[in-house]
């Protein structure tokens, strides 16, 4: 082939103070193709793609755009070699159109009116040849992410992009809205841009991509063809060892009723009913896997458990009662009552970023008579106790002071499970155990949980991705629109079925 | 941007801030046709120069310390107390009240009581802008601003048409009586052989407000409830996530600061004025919200800034004194203090870091 790459980056290196995020790494991008970049947290991509966006200047090496090398200082540099960048959180003004957002850094003059109309002409154009249909006249806020991200492309394509950058584009996104920016991308490509994506997820780079690089600790280990690769072999690759990607558990053996829920009801503070009345159990020794799109009432639904929202209707644990609204129907109260919480968000919720590990450690458990001493609280014994967690949960590095903002995404999850499973709970509700967590922490997590299963007790699952839910849970409900669409057995289903019913079509239809 | 290291962010930046702050003052004493060093010269001197000098930066200090703290408390749970004003100015009416209506035997014990008032009248100050943020969600920042004319207005009634004696013309208590006068610190250093100007007004209260430090520290680091205070200032979902009642953190810290403010009274109305006079805060709880920021929200960085701030009101004054510098470029020096060290902290951080971070980078 004579055609130049598209991108090519060769011996790129930089560093952070003592860290080397990016190790002489070369790589060439060919145009009118899919280029994912896999890897852990941490492994260098984002810094990667901040280089070539402007954003970090590079230690070392040089940056060629269509066989031209090309300094790119700024981002402006970038968008001029037509380079565009869609951003995980998305840079978009809430309060202002679809178009006003399109244009918003690249009026044409002083004067708005021209500029809207050029932009909305184009924009129809662009619609028609990429099938981006976005309303140009709604507000950012009133639109759904999937929406949104098609705002970032657009205002990409429309400063005349020819290459674009999508750094964890799925990580907002709804299984469907994500298989939807898999179509979109792929006719970008079929119209020849050229499109690298960043992502952590094995799945997306088996589905969208024509090529991978896998990196690992700054370094680029191997670029392959995703025809001739497994998610097994990039596992390995981003790891460094070999991973196991099913959870190996025996069947389980459910005993007494734990939780039990009858007709729970859950009314936002905007007075809509998230939750429409549910019932459902969990028996010891069980995992049931709460399947679902995100925002039809599973985050509801554990915070009304877990003692942060208030609820309607009968919930027995142990067989025993519990408030709902009174004065015991706090997350304390429900802690004492052998319930134990890992929230969905770790980081708004799990933890106090800003505290050290081990402080964390006494979070929700503070009122511990062995954290006590008098009056005051008994530091040291809160510390050693932290000490042994994060030793049992390989936090790392295992290192109590550090405050829980440095560990990455993995390590803060596994804090929260210390902390939460070696308080023995009898139920343990979890919410999206493995988010943003690296594929080397998501096997721990998945064997910790699946230990305390054996152990004899109830859990709860929360989570959007199908996979966990299937492969961790011993049965499975779908919950669609704060109802429950019906309950399966995993082996007797499969992800079709199940995005059928997250869909909102009961059992009985499909 | 990176994280500094510790010790640049508790002492660099404050530093750093001062000297601008000076650097600036200096240059505008300049511009008004008079000697900067000499005035630089005279402040330091005034202030720091002899223990007269000291009894009153002492004096100021000790002020500061309390309002400084009650802001901190406040801070650590994210709450911005900006009434420290109002409360100390209730604080004043509780120590007037327990002072002038009952026969102490002594004045140790007269203290104790009137601290105790002095608190309670602070807390219950706050107590009000706590509940309404708590459960109506009124924001802090606007009713503690409008308790402090509200105790203005309340404590000027009360002066005019309550407490003063009949015949006065001035809107003020009685002084208070002879066994509630507290011990001068000039008198407590004497005592034990310490040469030290009498007739300056810092006091006993001193001690209290050292003890107030320790208390503070304690409570924040050390106590169960300082735990909850940090996590609900840090983040309130994970607040209410780990079972932390955000309405009795918000008013229980508040009532402590509002305390903390309060006690305050025991300095300038018992131990200086002995009688409790109209406006008798002079702006001490809005210096500290300066005093905490620069002190970093810690009992021992509020110790260091009250100090300082102390000093710069007895300096000023001084330069007000000896000099035709005029009396409102002193209030444009300690307003350039604050502005350095409290409002462009953050400006002064990143210059700070742009020069102890870049070299790091270049050599690695």
């Amino acid at each position: 082939m004579t055609t130049a790459p598209a991108i090519e980056l060769t011996g790129i290196s930089k560093a952070f103070g003592p860290v080397q995020a990016n190790k002489d790494i070369s790589i060439r991008v060919m145009p009118g193709t899919i280029h994912g970049i896999i890897g852990e947290n941490g492994a260098g991509k984002s810094t990667l793609m901040s280089i070539l966006y402007g954003f970090y200047k590079a230690d070392k090496g040089d940056i060629f755009i269509a066989g031209e090398k090309t300094a790119i200082p700024d981002s402006q540099a970038a968008i001029a070699a037509g380079i565009g960048m869609v951003f995980q959180h998305f840079k978009l003004v809430e309060n202002f159109t679809v178009l006003e957002n399109v244009i918003l850094g690249a009026e044409d003059g002083a004067l708005l009116a021209p500029s809207l109309r050029k932009a909305r002409k184009e924009l129809t154009a662009l619609a028609a040849e990429y099938e981006l249909n976005v309303d140009p006249d709604a507000l950012i806020q009133d639109i759904g992410v999937g929406m949104q991200q098609r705002v970032e492309i657009l205002k990409a394509l429309y400063r005349q992009a020819d290459i674009l950058i999508l750094d964890e584009p799925t990580g907002v996104l709804t299984p469907a809205e994500a298989d939807q920016l898999f179509r979109i991308l792929q006719r970008l490509k079929e119209e020849g841009k050229t499109i690298i994506l960043i992502t952590h997820k094995l799945r997306e780079i088996m589905e969208a991509t024509d090529t991978v690089s896998v990196m690992r600790r700054g370094e680029m280990t191997a670029t392959v063809k995703t025809s001739e690769t497994s998610p097994q072999e990039l596992a390995e690759l981003m790891v460094g060892r070999k991973v196991l990607l099913r959870v190996d558990k025996t069947p389980a053996q459910p005993g007494e009723k734990v939780l039990e829920v009858e007709n729970l009801k859950v009314v936002d503070s905007k007075g809509v009913e998230r939750i429409k009345g549910i019932s459902f159990e969990v028996r010891a020794g069980e995992i049931l896997g709460i399947a679902g799109v995100a925002g039809n009432g599973q985050s509801e639904l554990l915070e009304v458990l877990g003692g942060i929202r208030r609820g309607t209707g009968t919930i027995r644990v142990n067989g025993q009662e519990i408030d709902l609204t009174g004065k015991l129907s706090d997350a304390r109260s429900r802690r004492k009552g052998g319930i134990a919480h890992v929230p969905e968000d770790r980081q708004r919720e799990g933890l106090i970023m800003d505290f050290k590990a081990w402080e964390n450690i006494a979070f929700g458990y503070d009122d511990d008579d062995a954290y006590q001493t008098g009056l005051l609280m008994n530091n040291t014994a809160i510390r050693e106790d932290a000490e042994g967690k994060i030793e049992r949960f390989d936090v790392r590095p295992a290192n109590c002071d550090l405050e829980a903002k440095s560990f990455s995404g993995g390590n803060q999850q596994k804090i929260v499970l210390a902390r939460e499973i070696e308080r023995d709970p009898d139920l343990l509700l979890v919410g999206q155990p493995t988010r943003g967590v690296d594929i080397g922490a998501i096997e721990f997590i998945h064997q910790q949980i699946v230990a305390l299963r054996d152990k004899g007790k109830a859990i709860l699952l929360v989570s959007v991705e199908l996979e966990e839910i299937l492969s961790l849970s011993d049965r499975v409900a779908v919950i669609f629109d704060g109802q429950l669409m019906g309950e399966r057995l995993p082996a007797d289903t499969d992800e079709k079925e199940l995005g059928l019913m997250m869909a909102g079509m009961t059992g009985e239809e499909t | 941007m990176e994280q500094l290291p510790k010790w640049a962010d508790l002492v660099v930046v404050p530093l750093v801030g001062l000297i601008l702050a000076f650097i600036l003052s200096m240059l505008m004493v300049l511009a008004t046709g008079h000697d900067p060093m000499e005035a630089l010269s005279l402040m330091v001197s005034g202030a720091l120069g002899s223990t007269y000098g000291w009894g009153y930066t002492l004096y100021y200090a000790t002020n500061f310390i309390f309002t400084g703290l009650a802001v901190a408390v406040a801070f650590h749970a994210s709450l911005f107390n900006i009434g420290g004003e109002g409360q100390a100015a209730l604080g004043g009416l509780g120590v007037a009240l327990v002072s002038l209506f009952i026969p102490w035997p002594h004045w140790s014990i007269a203290l104790l009581a009137a601290s105790v008032s002095a608190g309670l009248f602070g807390a219950l100050w706050a107590f009000i802008p706590a509940y309404l943020q708590a459960k109506r969600g009124s924001h802090i920042v606007i009713t503690t601003i409008m308790f402090n004319f509200i105790a203005a207005s309340l404590l000027n009634y009360v002066l005019v048409n309550q407490l003063r004696p009949k015949g006065a013309m001035d809107p003020a208590t009685a002084k208070f009586p002879v066994p509630t006068h507290l011990p001068s610190l000039g008198e407590i250093l004497n005592g034990v052989g310490i040469p030290f100007a009498k007739g300056t007004p810092a006091n006993v209260t001193l001690l209290v407000a050292l003890l107030a430090c320790v208390f503070v520290y304690i409570l924040i680091w050390r106590t169960r409830f300082g735990y909850q205070l940090r996590a609900f200032g840090k983040s309130q979902p994970a607040a209410v996530y780990a079972g932390i009642n955000p309405v009795k953190i918000t008013v229980i810290t508040m009532m402590i600061s509002g305390a903390l403010a309060g006690l305050m009274a025991i300095n300038n109305v018992m131990g200086e004025a002995e009688r409790l006079i109209l406006g008798s805060v002079e702006g001490a709880g809005f210096i500290g919200i300066a005093v905490a920021l620069m002190g970093r929200s810690h009992p021992i960085g509020i110790l260091f800034s009250a100090l300082l701030f102390g000093a710069l009101y007895q300096g000023g004054a001084e330069l007000g004194l000896w000099t035709s510098i005029p009396r409102e470029l002193v209030i444009v020096i300690q307003a350039l203090v604050i502005l350095f060290t409290g409002a462009l902290d953050n400006m002064v951080r990143s210059l700070v870091a742009k020069v102890l971070i870049r070299p790091k980078r270049a050599e690695a």
